[in-house]
């Protein structure tokens, strides 16, 4: 049994909002019967068409659902349209008292929902991906299952700093059902995260040799480790010989015939995040 | 809240009667059945009456019955015992609609140099035999069908696949922990080489399991160490709960009628009830042959888990498939693979009833059933559409 707050059960149990507004100014719909859920938010400005005066919802799916689409249009009444768009998934979820994890993607559904509403008010492009609906696609199909271009995928990874393809699974869907397109999502989760690394600069210009070593293992520990962790490896740190770093393969990655890729994927990450100078070396230890 | 308990394919009560069976043997006859003093010889004759029940209630010797600690174990270790036996046979042959504890290790069989090929089922959950007799081979070391399904209830022509599986020269094991107690089987008429039971799906507790064994079918251990169960399942044995399915094995045999007059007139009941009830619903399986307590119903434009939401509140407790499935975001990998059509895969719900249902629980949910959908459906967008039309 999932572990739900007792402000998620509350929302399930009696959902504020539901239903249609006849005369809404923006309704956004998301998700489709075969994707297992689905919402249509219904939104109501005020005369000068500035702020929401009124907001109602339909939602097709599990307990979470609906209390994530209750607790949105809670959220948004009296924001303006602007202020509606800053509201993250997160705070949807924080909202609740939390979501499971993987129940993340309801809160996630929510958020595009809003966000599909609004485009389509202003009249622009439908900023994310809208399953089920072939609108206007920002970026490449990468979850054919459950129609998520890699545009939305990398929003979501970078708003919520997700790091394995498992976390992006239970936030989008991404990669549920057959599973195709996991090597594709932990590309973009390496993308996302290589673009906030570039936007935080924290490399000092002249490393001494022990606080290089600080920082090889840091890397090792909080930027490589998970990633091997999430597909069941692992790896040791073997020794450090000023820029050369003997790591041994553990679990999953011993004598996995694509090891070498990932050494180089190592040697990759620690010339990016610590010295240009490092080289990488596999040895049995 | 009294809870309404119709989720026996997922667990049962312990029978009050087994439990009483077991209660001495933990902190009064705690001894071990392998020692040589009286105090552990008695335990061993208890195991050895519980081995002669469990034989009886499946027309087994006792012999050919090795106590395992679940289910699970007892079907994995039927497949590796296979794959032991003929190390040149490399194909192995089950059903996409096989309970995990199968399905997942033959998938993993495929990774290391196995062909598995996984038959399919039509819309009513049932195998096509001329698949089964197009795949299997000289080279097929194992069929592994189950007996009937966890999620569906659907019965398989067991004997009839066992007579294909022997023309072959493969052995032949059945998944039955859901057909044991529930239907009667008779191994001394049978084309089944090794079958696995679970003591917690009828009326025993969890951690008990056997694997039923032919005489003359060879078998190598899982589990190896001492020299319990005729070295064929080392480990000192869990007594208590070998003890205790002894006596639910017996209970069983007597309640096997009413499994099928009772249970079953309850069960039908509950389905024609709400199938009249609810517009837009349909039976999974609803036209194959069926275990007698099983009802899987599904609801279109409403999601399952809210429905089991619902239901929990008022104390009603059912399953949306099979609970190893629960967590998962797909449609249970059953209801997928007899093709449930996608307006109602998310919306299925599985109601398992016992012999300790009554009349008034089954009134209960055919009173409060239809109000969740209802109001499941008016928040759904494509609920609301089909309420309009009506």
């Amino acid at each position: 049994m999932w572990d739900y707050t007792d402000k998620v059960k509350d929302h399930f149990m009696n959902p504020r909002n539901v239903g249609d507004i006849a005369d809404a100014d923006a309704v956004g719909e998301v998700g489709s019967l075969a994707c297992g859920d689905a919402l249509k938010l219904f939104i109501k400005l005020d005369e000068n068409k500035e702020r929401i005066v009124d907001a109602k919802f339909q939602t097709f799916g599990c307990g979470s659902a609906i209390a994530s689409s209750s607790a949105l249009t809670e959220m948004i009444k009296g924001k303006t349209l602007d202020e509606a768009l800053q509201i993250t998934n997160q705070e949807i979820a924080d909202f609740l008292g939390g979501l499971p994890e993987e129940k993340m993607h309801c809160s996630v559904m929510g958020q595009e929902a809003l966000e599909v509403a609004i485009a389509k008010y202003r009249g622009g492009p439908v900023p994310t991906h809208d399953h089920g609906h072939e609108h206007e696609q920002e970026g490449e199909i990468v979850c054919k299952c459950f129609g998520l271009t890699d545009g939305f995928l990398k929003k979501v990874i970078g708003q919520n700093r997700l790091h394995t393809a498992e976390q992006v699974t239970h936030f989008t869907k991404a990669g549920g059902a057959c599973g195709g397109c996991i090597p594709k999502i932990k590309e973009l989760i390496a993308e996302v995260l290589g673009e906030q690394q570039k936007l935080e600069p924290k490399r000092p210009e002249r490393l001494t040799n022990l606080r290089k070593m600080q920082l090889i293992q840091e890397v090792l520990e909080n930027e490589v480790r998970p990633q091997l962790w999430a597909d069941g490896g692992d790896l040791e740190l073997i020794d450090i010989a000023g820029s050369n770093v003997q790591i041994a393969f553990r679990k999953a990655c011993a004598g996995c015939a694509s090891s070498s890729y990932t050494a180089r994927f190592v040697e990759q990450k620690l010339r990016e995040l610590v010295a240009e100078d490092i080289s990488v070396e596999e040895v049995q230890g | 809240m009294k809870e309404i308990y119709l989720d026996n394919n997922a667990t049962t009560r312990v029978d009050d009667a087994v439990f009483e069976e077991m209660r001495p043997y933990f902190c009064e006859l705690y001894g071990n059945p392998s020692s040589m003093h009286y105090f552990g010889g008695q335990v061993q004759q208890k195991v050895d009456e519980a081995r002669q029940r469990v034989a009886t209630l499946i027309g087994a010797h006792p012999e050919e019955i090795i106590f395992t600690a679940c289910g699970t174990e007892s079907d994995n270790a039927a497949i590796r015992s296979a794959l032991e036996v003929f190390p040149n046979k490399r194909h192995v042959i089950t059903t996409r609609v096989e309970h995990p504890a199968v399905l997942t290790m033959c998938r993993g069989l495929s990774k290391h140099g196995y062909r598995v090929t996984e038959l399919n089922v039509d819309g009513e959950g049932r195998l096509d035999l001329d698949e089964l007799r197009n795949a299997i081979d000289e080279n097929t070391a194992i069929v592994s069908i189950m007996y009937a399904n966890n999620e569906t209830g659907v019965i398989f022509p067991i004997e009839e696949v066992g007579r294909i599986v022997k023309e072959k020269g493969a052995l032949f094991h059945t998944d039955a922990v859901q057909a044991v107690g529930k239907i009667p089987l008779n191994m001394a008429e049978s084309t089944i080489d090794m079958l696995s039971i679970s003591g917690h799906k009828l009326h025993a507790p969890k951690g008990i399991g056997v694997l039923y064994v032919r005489k003359g079918i060879p078998f190598r251990p899982f589990m190896v160490g001492g020299h319990q169960e005729k070295s064929r399942r080392a480990g000192t044995e869990n007594t208590a709960a070998i003890i205790a399915l002894g006596k639910a094995c017996e209970l069983a045999g007597k309640h096997l009628d009413e499994e099928n007059t009772r249970v079953k007139a309850m069960r039908d009941r509950l389905e024609r009830e709400l199938l009249r009830l609810i517009p837009a619903a349909r039976i999974n399986g609803g036209k194959a042959e069926r275990l007698p307590n099983t009802l899987s119903i599904a609801f279109e434009f409403v999601e399952g888990e809210l429905i089991l939401l619902y239901l929990s509140e008022l104390g009603i407790c059912a399953s949306s498939g099979s609970a190893c499935t629960s967590g998962s975001l797909e449609p249970s990998h059953v209801l997928r693979a007899m093709g449930v059509p996608f307006t109602c895969a998310h919306g299925s719900i599985r109601f398992t009833l016992s012999r300790y249902t009554t009349e008034e629980e089954v009134d209960t949910v055919i009173r409060e059933l239809p109000r969740i959908i209802r109001r499941g459906r008016e928040m759904s967008p494509f609920g609301r559409e089909l309420l309009q039309q009506q």
